[in-house]
C-alpha cells in the first residue's frame, strides 16, 4: 500500500478556498457561493471542539474520554479497526444517537463554541447544520429532484419554485452530478448507479446549507471508479464545509485529509496533520495500524 | 383395530430396519466413517424407508378400498331369488348381509323362507370374504415390508449413494403433498365453474350479472322459474359493496394509525405488549363479532338512531326525525362497523410489518437532514410503504367481501338496491348461506345460483388477491 500522502495528484492545501457565510444556513448564500475570498487562514480554525466524550450503549462503554479539535475548512478523516467507535463519534457530532434508545453521552462537543448537547439547542436545527452521508448510499425513493429538495423543502429554504430550483441545481453542481442527471431530473433516484446515487446523497446534505458534512464510509459500497471521483468531490468541497470522514482506507485519509485521528478500542490514540500521522506516528498502535499489522 | 396394531409393527419394523441399516453402514465403513458415501443415518434411512414405506401404503390403501372390494365381491354372484327383487331392495339384501356378518344391527326388512336362506348363505360369504381380504392385505403387507427390507439391505454399501436416494424419497413426498393441494383446490374451482354453467343454462348471465331485482323465493314455483330478474345480484353486490366500503372505512385509517403508532412511536415496552394482543384479536372467530354486533352495536345504535330521531321530530327536519325513530337493529352500517372493527388488527399487524421493511438507512437519512419525526413518517417512511400499505387494504378488502357471518347476524336478509347505511341490505355471501341451509333441491335454479353467486365472488376476491400479491412483489424488489 502506497503510505504517501502526496502520491496522488490531489491539489493539497488549496489556498484560494471559497468563503461561504458563516450562517450558511440561510438559502441564499447556497446561490451566493461562488468563489472570491482568500481565505487561508480559515482552514485552522476550529470548528468542532470535542472534550471528553463518553459513549455508552445500554451497559457497554463504546468511547473513552475523546479530546479533539476539528478545523473548518477542511477534511479530517477517522481511521481505526471496526468497532473502534468511529461511527459512534461521529454520530455524536450531529446527536443521530439520539435515535438510538440506549445510547448516552456524556462530554461537551461544540461547533463554533456552542454545545451541541445543551438543552437549548433543537438537534433538528443542528443537523440543518450538520449534514450526514451514509456508508450506504441511502436516497429516498422519489425523483432525483425531489431527493434534493427534500431538505430545503422541509426546513422552508426556498420561497418560490424558481427558487427551489436554483437550489436542487447549484447543490448537483456541486455535488459533480448535475451533468449526469440534468436531463432526468424527474425519474426515481433508485435508479442511479452506486457512485452516482452517493454524489445525489452528497447534493441533498449540500442544499440544505450546512457548516460540516459527516461521512461515514462512504465510499466503501462503491467501486474504485465511483470512489475516485467522490474522492475527487470531497477535496472541491472543503473549500466550502468541513468535512469529517470516516475510512478504512488508509491511502484514502492519506489523499483525501488535511488532518487524521486514529481510534483504537473506544480511544482517540492520536491525532495530528494526515502528513505527520502517516510519515511519523507517536504512537506504537498507530504505526502498526498504518503499516497494516492489524486491523 | 387390526390395522392400527399392524402399523405399530411396522413402525417397529422399520424402526428396526433403521438400526440395522445404519449399524451396517458404519461396519463397511471399517471404522472410519469418513469413506462412507452419506452420514450413516442416511443408510438407516434408506433401508427404513424401503421396509415401511411400500408396507405401510398397501395398509392404507387396504383400509380405504377394502370395503368395495368386498361388495364387490359378494355381489358378484346374485342368487336367482336376489335378482328377482327391484334393485333398490337387492342393495338393501347385500347391506344387511354385510351388516349381520359384521354384528352391525341390519334394516328392518325381514326375511323369510328361501330369501331367509340366501342371506345366510351370504352372510356366511360375507364372513369369508372379509377374513380373506384382510388377511391378504396383511399378509402381502408383511411380504412387501419383508422384501423391501432384504432389497435394500444389501446395497448398503461405502459408496452406496444413501444420502441421495434419502432425499429422492423426501422429494416425492414433498411433490406429492402440493400436488395433492394443488388438485384438490383445482377440483373445487372445477365443480364451482360447472355447476355455475348449469345455473347459467336456466338463468341468462346477463340476467344475473345485470339485473336488479333479487328474489329467489319466486323462482320456486313452476311458472316463475324465468321470471324475469328473480336472479339479478346487482342488489346483493351493492350490499356487500356498501358494507364493504363502511368497514373500510373503519379499519383503514384505525388500523393504518395504530400501525405507524406501533412501528414508529411506540417505545419497546409497549410495542411488545400491543402487537401480540393485535395477533390475539385477529384471531377472535368471526361469529363472536357476529354475536357482538347483532345483540349490543346492534340496539345501542337503534336506540341511538331512535333518540336522536326523537328529538328532531316536530321541527324543520321533521321528516328525518321520522325516519330515524323506525330504524330497526339491523342494517348495513352495524354490520359495516363491527367488520370494520374485526379488520383493524389485520390491517394494522400488516401494516406494521410493511412499515417496519421501510430500510431503516432511509430514516436515517432523513433524520440527518435535520427532518423531525412526524415529516420523516410522513414524507419518507409512509411514501416508501405505501405500495404494501394498499396491497394491504386490498387484502382487507377481499376478506370484507368474503365475509359472511357478521353480515348475516347484523345486517338482515333483504336485498335491497340501496346505498342507505341505516337500511337492511344483504350481502352475496349472506345469501348463499340462505340458499344451501335447510332442505333443498339440488337441481333447482334457486340452489343452483349459489354456485353462480360463488363463482362470481371468487374471480372477485382472486382478482383482489393477485393485484395485491403484485404490488407486494413490486416493493419487495425496489430494496433488494
Ligand atoms: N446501536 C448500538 N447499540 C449497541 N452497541 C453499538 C451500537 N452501535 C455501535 N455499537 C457498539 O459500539 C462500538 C463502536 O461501534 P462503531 O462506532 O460502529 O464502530 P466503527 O464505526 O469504528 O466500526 C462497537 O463495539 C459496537 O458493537
Ligand atoms: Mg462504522
Amino acid at each position: 500500500m502506497n503510505l504517501n500522502p502526496f502520491a496522488l495528484p490531489l491539489v493539497q492545501g488549496h489556498a484560494m478556498t471559497t468563503a461561504s457565510p458563516d450562517d450558511s444556513v440561510a438559502a441564499p448564500s447556497i446561490q451566493a457561493a461562488a468563489p472570491q475570498v482568500y481565505a487561508a487562514a480559515s482552514t485552522n480554525e476550529i470548528k468542532i471542539h470535542a472534550k471528553d466524550v463518553n459513549v455508552f450503549y445500554g451497559d457497554k462503554q463504546a468511547l473513552f474520554d475523546v479530546n479533539i479539535d476539528i478545523p473548518g475548512k477542511s477534511v479530517t478523516a477517522f481511521i481505526g479497526p471496526s468497532g473502534c467507535g468511529k461511527s459512534t463519534f461521529l454520530r455524536c457530532i450531529n446527536r443521530m444517537n439520539d435515535t438510538i434508545p440506549t445510547a448516552k453521552v456524556t462530554g461537551v462537543i461544540d461547533i463554533d463554541g456552542s454545545d451541541v448537547n445543551a438543552k437549548s439547542v433543537d438537534p433538528v436545527i443542528l443537523r440543518s447544520r450538520v449534514g450526514m452521508v451514509f456508508q450506504k448510499p441511502n436516497p429516498f425513493p422519489k425523483t432525483i429532484f425531489e431527493n434534493v429538495a427534500y431538505g430545503p423543502r422541509i426546513h422552508g429554504l426556498a420561497t418560490g419554485k424558481a427558487e427551489l430550483e436554483a437550489i436542487v441545481e447549484s447543490s448537483l453542481k456541486k455535488a459533480g452530478l448535475w451533468n449526469e442527471v440534468a436531463d432526468r431530473l424527474h425519474q426515481p433516484g433508485t435508479g442511479l448507479s452506486g457512485g452516482q446515487q452517493q454524489r445525489l446523497v452528497i447534493a441533498r446534505a449540500i442544499a440544505v446549507g450546512p457548516e460540516v458534512i459527516l461521512m461515514d464510509e462512504p465510499c466503501s459500497a462503491l467501486d474504485p471508479i465511483a470512489t475516485a471521483r467522490i474522492e475527487e468531490l470531497i477535496d472541491e468541497l472543503r473549500n466550502q464545509f468541513c468535512i469529517v470522514i470516516v475510512t478504512h482506507s488508509m491511502a484514502q485519509a492519506a489523499r483525501v485529509s488535511q488532518k487524521t485521528a486514529f481510534f483504537h478500542l473506544g480511544k482517540l490514540v492520536e491525532s495530528g496533520s494526515t502528513e505527520d500521522m502517516f510519515t511519523n506516528p507517536r504512537d506504537t498502535r498507530t504505526q502498526d495500524y498504518i503499516t497494516g499489522r492489524f486491523g | 383395530m387390526l390395522t392400527w396394531l399392524s402399523l405399530l409393527f411396522l413402525a417397529l419394523f422399520s424402526g428396526a430396519a433403521f438400526m440395522l441399516g445404519k449399524r451396517r453402514a458404519v461396519k463397511t465403513a471399517g471404522g472410519a466413517p469418513r469413506v462412507l458415501h452419506s452420514l450413516p443415518g442416511y443408510y438407516g434411512s434408506y433401508a427404513a424407508l424401503w421396509a415401511g414405506a411400500p408396507a405401510a401404503l398397501l395398509l392404507l390403501l387396504g383400509t380405504t378400498f377394502g370395503g368395495r372390494v368386498e361388495d364387490a365381491m359378494l355381489q358378484a354372484q346374485r342368487p336367482a331369488v336376489v335378482q328377482s327383487l327391484d334393485v333398490d331392495r337387492q342393495d338393501v339384501f347385500f347391506s344387511d348381509a354385510q351388516a349381520i356378518a359384521q354384528g352391525i344391527a341390519p334394516s328392518e326388512v325381514t326375511y323369510e323362507g328361501e330369501l331367509k336362506a340366501a342371506l345366510d348363505v351370504k352372510v356366511a360369504e360375507a364372513r369369508r370374504i372379509e377374513n380373506l381380504v384382510r388377511f391378504s392385505v396383511l399378509g402381502l403387507s408383511g411380504v412387501l415390508a419383508l422384501s423391501g427390507f432384504l432389497l435394500a439391505f444389501p446395497r448398503l454399501s461405502a459408496d452406496f449413494r444413501a444420502r441421495n436416494r434419502v432425499e429422492g424419497w423426501v422429494g416425492g413426498l414433498l411433490m406429492a403433498s402440493s400436488i395433492a393441494a394443488v388438485l384438490t383446490t383445482l377440483g373445487i374451482v372445477l365443480s364451482l365453474v360447472w355447476e355455475s354453467w348449469r345455473f347459467f343454462q336456466s338463468i341468462s348471465p346477463i340476467d344475473f350479472l345485470f339485473g336488479t331485482v333479487w328474489n329467489p323465493q319466486i323462482a320456486m314455483r313452476a311458472d316463475q322459474v324465468a321470471a324475469e330478474g328473480a336472479f339479478g345480484a346487482v342488489p346483493l353486490f351493492a350490499g356487500t359493496f356498501l358494507i364493504m366500503l363502511i368497514a373500510m372505512a373503519v379499519a383503514a385509517p384505525v388500523g393504518l394509525y395504530s400501525a405507524i403508532y406501533l412501528s414508529e412511536y411506540a417505545n419497546r415496552p409497549v410495542r411488545s405488549v400491543i402487537k401480540p394482543l393485535l395477533e390475539v384479536l385477529a384471531g377472535v372467530p368471526t361469529v363472536v363479532y357476529g354475536f357482538f354486533a347483532a345483540l349490543t352495536v346492534g340496539p345501542l345504535f337503534r336506540a341511538g338512531f331512535n333518540a336522536l330521531g326523537a328529538t328532531m321530530v316536530g321541527g324543520p327536519l321533521d321528516g328525518v326525525g321520522q325516519y330515524l325513530m323506525e330504524v330497526q337493529n339491523q342494517m348495513a352500517l352495524v354490520a359495516g362497523v363491527v367488520m370494520g372493527i374485526m379488520l383493524i388488527p389485520f390491517v394494522s399487524s400488516l401494516s406494521d410489518d410493511i412499515i417496519n421493511a421501510v430500510p431503516q438507512s432511509l430514516r436515517d437519512g432523513s433524520y440527518a437532514m435535520g427532518a423531525t419525526k412526524s415529516e420523516t413518517v410522513k414524507k419518507v417512511v409512509l411514501p416508501a410503504a405505501l405500495p404494501g400499505i394498499m396491497a394491504a387494504m386490498l387484502l382487507a378488502v377481499s376478506r370484507a367481501v368474503g365475509e359472511t357471518m357478521i353480515v348475516t347476524m347484523a345486517a338482515g336478509l333483504q336485498a335491497k338496491l340501496t346505498v342507505n347505511p341505516l337500511d337492511t341490505v344483504t350481502t352475496v355471501t349472506v345469501q348463499i348461506v340462505t340458499l344451501l341451509t335447510g332442505d333443498q333441491e339440488f337441481d333447482s335454479p334457486k340452489t343452483l345460483s349459489a354456485f353462480g353467486l360463488g363463482l362470481t365472488l371468487f374471480v372477485v376476491t382472486l382478482g383482489l388477491n393477485i393485484i395485491a400479491l403484485r404490488i407486494v412483489q413490486k416493493y419487495r424488489e425496489q430494496y433488494d
